[in-house]
């Protein structure tokens, strides 16, 4: 995976403060294209909102995020909204999973579905056909995720009948329903049981054996060492290691990260 | 009587356009428009100046009803796109409110408190009942026409984007859909339908005047859309008849039961119509015809 291409993602020096507070202090890292990189740090590192500012939600105070096109060309994220991010192939997942209540599992699939003409009120009145043929192509690829993520059961449901675990299974399979080329998945397995983060850790694996290249946030470590074929760490706001699983591991910066400074030793 | 009812079903015809309107901008976009009749009255203004003083042929009024509520709608959500909820509510109630103020006031451009007599009418008011009977079938065929588009708008790929801007527009933005782009059109629209039921309705009853363009007329259009169905654009079209025949009959119920007199009926009026919504919501909690999702295909594999 880590085949020393140029990288999907490269996020330089981004600042971002909530008043007193700098979430993000010069938050620099690259995503290397293709295969699982992890995003680990403590509570409070700025992992989310690394997220958010990549994705558009939030704008950053400065710095650039970079996303890699098909073309070789770069484009600077922090200048687009979220729709036009996504629409270049970069998507991401919420921690919580965000469920649109009165609107059922199909729906939230075909919703994320890529390229749709029927979205566009003058197609809408004038190529009923067009619209109709795109729809039966999406609605093809609903049923196969639908199938992927044991969720074809449920199909006509509203997403307010999902166990948590099946929310966060749809979280996924939306997202892979947009093609995207670079996933952000926020915390995929958080509060679910072990035998269901081990289903999602399989199916990340899957997504970047597809070619798409997955970035994710977790705080399940045994995931983490298990899926993610690189791991970088960050703390107050920005990086503070990088490199394989054990590597990063056994640095003792991120121990102390995670788990704190003995005052004598602070001293 | 047979006149009364004509009156009753065309009166019930230009609300089942302003609940389409809603069901476009408040039912699928959940943006909360307080200011519905706002743009009611704009169409119905433009509509009776440009044929009465302008002198313009009846349809291109009409047109220029549209045109004008399609820009209204378009300048509103624009100055409105931060807010949402019960803040977009408050904004375009006083939206409505400004029309009506501004209305009344402006007295070289609307005539002012007296309003617009004798707007011409769509068809010659010399027909008598035949008058009547034709704009009903006006009005009807054009509400069953809205709701029939409306009905495919909300069915289509443009109608799932929109609802999930109403659910959720951070989703919907991260979903690659153009948040604002749905919002604007939609409540263009919705906007535009709503000063074309105006207008129809000012050339039919040949009268224009603020004291018309009173808040309570967005209030029954919300509760024809919630009883009839939110989202729902044939449950909307129902809920304006129902409110407008349940609203009549209630005239009739100092009549009807013993032992009330005319005051006491006319005063209980309102509060029939909120307690026949309390009992609707209680027993059907998504209106009559509740939202349609759509239905997967039936799998091949």
């Amino acid at each position: 995976m880590m085949d020393g291409s140029a990288p999907v993602l490269v996020v330089d020096n981004l600042q971002l403060a909530f008043g007193g507070l700098r979430a993000l202090d010069g938050a620099s890292l690259s995503i290397p294209t293709g295969g699982v990189t992890a995003l680990i740090g403590p509570n409070g590192a700025g992992k989310t909102t690394l997220f958010n500012v990549i994705s558009g939600l939030l704008k950053p105070n400065a710095g650039t995020v970079i996303l890699a096109g098909q073309d070789g060309h770069g484009r600077d994220l922090t200048m687009l909204p979220p729709d036009q991010i996504s629409r270049l192939g970069l998507v991401r997942t919420f921690q919580i999973a965000r469920g649109l209540p009165k609107m059922t599992v199909f729906e939230h699939l075909m919703l994320y579905g890529p390229d749709q003409p029927g979205e566009r009120l003058w197609m809408v009145m004038t190529s009923p056909s067009a619209v109709r043929r795109r729809e039966d192509e999406l609605s093809e690829k609903a049923l196969a995720v639908a199938r992927r993520m044991r969720l074809d059961h449920l199909i006509d449901n509203p997403v307010t009948a999902l166990s948590g675990g099946q929310k966060k299974l749809l979280e996924i399979g939306r997202a892979l329903m947009a093609e995207p080329r670079l996933i952000l998945f926020d915390e995929p397995a958080a509060g679910v049981n072990p035998t269901l983060a081990e289903t999602i850790g399989d199916q990340l694996r899957a997504i970047a054996a597809e070619g798409r290249t997955v970035l994710l946030i977790e705080h399940d470590m045994a995931l983490v060492g298990r899926v993610a074929d690189h791991v970088i760490v960050m703390a107050l706001g920005r990086k503070l290691a990088e490199g394989s699983f054990d590597a990063v591991c056994d640095n003792a910066e991120v121990q102390r990260a995670y788990l704190g400074v003995r005052a004598e030793l602070a001293a | 009587m047979v006149n009364y009812i004509i009156f009753i079903l065309v009166v019930a015809g230009v609300y089942a356009l302003l609940a389409q309107s809603l069901t476009l901008s408040w039912g699928l976009a959940g943006l909360v428009n307080l200011g519905l009749v706002g743009f009611f009255a704009i169409g119905a203004y433009a509509s009776a100046m440009t044929t009465k003083w302008g002198g313009w042929p009846i349809p291109l009024g009409l047109l220029a009803a549209t045109v004008l509520g399609l820009f209204t709608g378009f300048i509103v959500t624009i100055s409105t796109l931060r807010l949402r909820d019960d803040y977009l509510a408050i904004v375009t109630l006083g939206f409505a409110e400004v029309v009506r103020l501004v209305a009344s006031n402006e007295i070289w451009l609307t005539g002012g408190t007296d309003g617009i007599a004798g707007v011409p009418s769509i068809v010659p008011r010399a027909w008598g009942q035949g008058y009547h009977v034709t704009m009903l079938a006006i009005v009807s065929v054009l509400a069953i026409a809205t709701c029939a588009l409306v009905r495919h708008l909300a069915a289509s790929p443009w109608g799932r984007a929109l609802r999930a801007v109403r659910e959720d527009q951070v989703v919907a933005a991260v979903a690659g859909k153009p948040v604002i782009r749905l919002k604007a059109q939609a409540f263009s629209i919705a906007a535009a339908i709503a000063a074309l039921a105006g207008a129809i309705y000012g050339h039919y009853t040949s009268y224009v005047a603020p004291e018309i363009y009173q808040p309570l007329i967005t209030i029954y259009v919300f509760l024809a859309v919630t009883a009839g169905g939110v989202g729902r654009p044939a449950g909307a079209f129902l809920g304006a008849y129902l409110l407008i025949g349940f609203l009549e009959l209630t005239r009739f119920m100092a009549e009807i039961v013993p032992g009330v007199s005319p005051v006491q009926a006319a005063a209980t009026r309102e509060i029939l119509v909120g307690l026949a919504l309390i009992l609707l919501l209680r027993l059907k909690p998504n209106g009559i015809m509740p939202e349609r999702n759509q239905k997967a295909p039936p799998s091949t594999a």
